[in-house]
């Protein structure tokens, strides 16, 4: 499903939705650098993503997109450059925090609490936004019986968006392979985030599913009105549904701009020669 | 994959009520059985031990099950909390005249005081990893047990007075008590502990625990424990909440010891070392991680069954570790697994094909 | 010249350590567990060598053979019986069924010697050296202790680095499937693992015997928990962190015995592990795994 939003360039930086023109961009990442060792695993990374933008982070294995994400969630503190999260720098933050200014990720290796109910995993998805003291949950206070209806109903209702409710007290780590990446998306938007991170959602996916992956991005999208970036080797989908699209290779940028943009730079292609090309 | 499927709300509840229930059925059986004159006398210095035991169970449950983490020296809060629980059951022995409430004092104060060494031993030893954590663990426990066991404690004209050379300095002047002698522990306690009071401190462990469990706190310490990337991902806070289990975790244990100490009339330093420790472990892995139920079960039956092989006499626990091995072994390889699941298929073949049906649905 | 006294003290109790953690772990490092029963093994070498002196009348060097043949093919026995089938379980599983091989060692040993503790005779019948004119009295078993210490600590890092089984060994520790389709039999190399520690373990526990002749099931427990410590607070899977931390622990025992109390001695012990994990959280030797994100 292509976007039909119309990309403008921003002065000296890069493009974002036009709709987006009169808003703080949720994402200004300058000149953001990391070394491990001798290693420059990413180099003066500079992005701006739009508030409600579908933005690209793609490139050849081993480019540093996951790393990019690991910096954005502070898992690595940068070496070098600044990250604004809708105007606010937050350099010195922690992981933990990160969580609760609004940016929520989900992993390429899922990483589900595998042992607890789907149910209880978007409940601790939940565990910023509907919250009461661990003594009130042991005393069984009347806050504890409110907020746990409250949880209850909420955790229903964002496990719908994937029609997923039936599955609620199944054990995450028994769920189809597919059902596990949806359920990790419901986990982090019950984070209530500005910036929604997605590490290679349509990993494993035919394209059957794959297609259905891109409307509920769009649908997220659409019904929450957050920004969403997402690391994707799947070049349908990144086309398909992504608006501003950067490439990374060897942890630098070597390409930002619209997909008929991309597609047609001869530098984004020859980074990808010999690597195959997902139709 | 088999989609399993996991306890709903009202289920949930019914399984906590069927544990609650167990612990009030075994103590109206115990009084019957005592009523009837039927108790031997064994088993009834048994009760008690039982009861702090089945707590430390739990209590170590709430660690190394819910939380993940291995912890070696699970008796050093237990010694903690049995001699401050002397100490204060001594102290207020003027003060305090019935035996329930002063009992009752010292739980609580064994709870606290080992619950704030549970921060004192929690803030290093978890921020470690698996291994390094549980020799940490093992440390503070072997720490504890050689301070205490240094330490001179008496009451007098001047309140408390604590040393650690020997009982002279005490200076406790007349009418001075000595509640604990260095190596040779604590001595004259009045027992005040008693199976009634166990029982009820084991359904306000269950109530603690079981709640802990199943409210927010319960599942951010159950996600760090199966994901600890992924709970700071969700903006969980991991030393905060490894802190919480771990402390009450330790607050247990010290009531605990303070109902173990409170049952005999010495106590000594060296009973609560790295041996009960493991023995509490051992209950707790055979009850099954992260299962409270089991816990309690398998505390009784493995504190019981010596007592029970004294038949054996010096074989029992020979027996006693064979059991262990075996039980082990027979749990954890599926081909043993197998073995005694077709050995026993013959009451089984009613139940399996009822699940017939649903198992071919599955991919 | 008491301080050297101590010295070599230290230097001897740590070379027992450092042994027994030797054995603790290599078994880490490739089968991946904590062998609780190891203390208990050290403690069979002990009566093993007990019997083969004082029933049989053996000489020094037979009794440390026998010691050693026995322990090892006990090692080899348990591993085949008691830890091998678990390979796959959970290592809390392992763990406590090393617990039960544990209990059942030295409730085996209390049946057969009795709880009544055995006068051990030293293996070592040399006489002390006596140094700087008398002023210094050095006991034959400590040179021979940390003599043994500096030969099975040199013959280990050869046969690790340069032999075929060695290599296997840390191929093994490393990555047990790969190994294994390298054509590495991975059962031979667990066992031959096992096989040198627990031989360890008989040197450690006549040693040990020899210089505190006092012999009892429970003997060779807490040597072991403090040689466990030992190995973990140098880096457990480390061979040059066993060593050294067997020996720095050895030391610090016998330091905190002489200089700050002897009641305490254990409590300044641990206390100084848990000092050195805080700043070194892997072990003084232990490499830092991240996890990948």
């Amino acid at each position: 499903m292509p976007s039909t939003s119309k990309m403008v360039p921003v002065p000296s930086r890069a493009i974002i939705p036009e709709r987006d023109l009169n808003a703080t961009p949720i994402l200004e990442v300058s000149h953001l650098s990391v070394h491990f060792g001798g290693l420059n695993a990413v180099e003066d990374f500079s992005i701006i993503v739009g508030r409600t933008e579908i933005a690209g982070l793609i490139g050849p294995n081993g480019a540093g997109k996951t790393t990019v994400f690991n910096l954005l969630t502070k898992v690595y503190q940068p070496t070098r450059g600044a990250i604004l999260l809708d105007g606010n720098d937050t350099a010195g933050m922690n992981t933990v925090q990160i969580s609760q200014a609004g940016i929520a990720r989900t992993f390429q290796n899922i990483r589900l609490f595998q042992s607890l109910s789907v149910a209880d995993n978007v409940k601790i998805g939940l565990h910023n936004q509907v919250k009461y003291s661990t003594m009130s949950g042991i005393l069984r206070l009347p806050s504890f019986w409110r907020s746990e209806r409250r949880a209850h109903d909420e955790a229903m209702e964002l496990l719908s968006i994937f029609n997923m409710q039936h599955m609620a007290n199944y054990k995450a780590g028994s769920l189809p392979y597919g059902a596990q990446r949806r359920l990790e998306i419901v986990r982090a938007l019950a984070t209530r985030p500005s910036l929604l991170l997605l590490d290679e959602p349509a990993a494993g996916m035919n394209p059957s599913e794959t297609e259905e992956l891109m409307a509920n991005i769009i649908k997220i999208r659409d019904m929450f009105q957050i920004a969403i970036m997402l690391i994707e080797h799947d070049m349908r989908l990144v086309m398909g549904i992504c608006e501003g699209i950067a490439v990374l290779n060897y942890g630098k940028i070597i390409a930002k701009g619209t997909p008929e943009e991309i597609q047609a730079d001869p530098a984004v292609i020859e980074a990808y020669l010999g690597q195959k090309k997902e139709a | 994959m088999q989609m399993k499927l996991k306890l709903t709300g009202t289920k949930r509840t019914r399984g906590n009520a069927i544990t609650y229930g167990i612990v009030v059925l075994a103590f109206l059986l115990v009084q019957i059985v005592d009523g009837t004159g039927n108790l031997t006398s064994s088993l009834r210095g048994q009760l008690v031990p039982i009861c702090a035991y089945i707590v430390m169970a739990i209590s170590l449950n709430l660690t190394v099950g819910i939380l993940g983490e291995l912890s070696l020296g699970h008796a050093g809060f237990m010694s903690l909390g049995a001699f401050s629980g002397v100490i204060v059951s001594v102290s207020l022995q003027e003060s305090i005249v019935s035996d329930p409430v002063r009992l009752l004092v010292s739980l609580v104060i064994g709870a606290v005081i080992a619950g704030l060494f549970g921060i004192v031993v929690g803030v290093p030893a978890l921020r470690l990893r698996g291994d390094y954590l549980a020799i940490v663990t093992l440390a503070f426990g072997e720490i504890i047990k050689n301070v205490i066991n240094t330490l001179h404690v008496g009451i007098g004209r001047n309140g408390l007075r604590i040393s650690m050379t020997d009982q002279a300095s005490l200076n406790l002047g007349e009418g001075g008590t000595v509640i604990i002698q260095g190596p040779i522990g604590a001595v004259g306690i009045n027992k005040t502990s008693t199976f009634t009071a166990g029982i009820i401190l084991i359904l306000v462990t269950l109530f603690i625990v079981l709640n802990l469990v199943h409210s927010r706190s319960g599942r951010a310490i159950m996600a760090v424990r199966d994901n600890r990337i992924a709970a700071e991902s969700v903006g969980i806070s991991v030393t905060r909440y490894k802190l919480t289990a771990f402390i009450i975790s330790a607050a247990l244990a010290g009531a605990a010891g303070a109902l173990y100490a409170l049952n005999y009339s010495t106590v000594v330093a060296r009973k609560f070392d790295f041996n009960t420790s493991i023995l509490v472990l051992v209950f707790v892995v055979l009850g099954g991680i992260g299962n409270i139920r089991g816990s309690i079960i398998a505390a009784t039956v493995l504190t019981v069954l010596p007592e029970m092989l004294r038949a054996f006499n010096d074989y029992r626990m020979l027996a006693y570790a064979i059991i262990l091995i075996i039980v082990m072994l027979t749990s954890n390889n599926d081909q043993l697994k197998q073995l005694i699941q077709r050995a026993t298929s013959i009451f089984r073949r009613n139940k399996d094909s009822r699940h017939k049906g649903e198992e071919s649905t599955h991919a | 010249m008491t301080f050297l006294s101590y010295l070599i003290s230290g230097l001897s109790l740590g070379s027992v350590y450092a042994i027994i953690a030797l054995g603790y772990t290599m078994v880490y490092g490739i089968a991946k567990m904590l062998n609780f029963a190891h203390g208990d093994v050290i403690m069979v070498g002990g009566y093993m060598s007990f019997i083969a002196t004082a029933h049989l009348g053996w000489p020094p060097l037979a009794s440390v053979l026998l010691a050693m043949v026995v322990c090892t093919a006990l090692g080899i026995v348990i591993e085949r019986f008691a830890y091998k089938p678990l390979r796959a379980a959970p290592s809390l599983a392992v763990l406590i069924t090393a617990i039960g091989v544990s209990y059942f060692l030295q409730n085996a040993a209390l049946l057969i010697w009795s709880s009544n503790p055995k006068s051990f005779t030293s293996i070592v019948r040399l006489p002390s050296l006596k140094l700087f004119d008398g002023e210094l009295t050095v006991s034959s078993v400590a040179i021979v202790t940390i003599i043994s210490c500096i030969i099975i600590i040199i013959a280990l890092t050869f046969v690790i680095g340069k032999t075929k089984i060695g290599k296997a060994m840390r191929a093994v520790s490393e990555d047990k499937e790969a190994a294994q389709l390298m054509g590495i039999s991975v059962n031979q190399t667990i066992s031959v693992t096992f096989a040198i520690g627990s031989a360890l373990a008989a040197i450690a526990g006549v040693l040990l015997c020899s210089a505190y002749p006092i012999l009892m099931p429970t003997t060779g427990s807490m040597p072991g928990i403090k040689a466990f410590t030992a190995a973990v607070f140098g880096g457990i899977g480390s061979i040059p962190g066993a060593f050294w931390g067997g020996l720095l622990l050895g030391m610090i025992e016998i330091f905190g015995k002489a200089y700050i109390s002897t009641e305490l001695s254990d409590a300044i012990v641990f206390s100084i592990l848990i000092i050195v994990l805080l700043v070194k959280p892997t072990g003084l030797m232990g490499k830092k795994i991240s996890e990948k994100v």
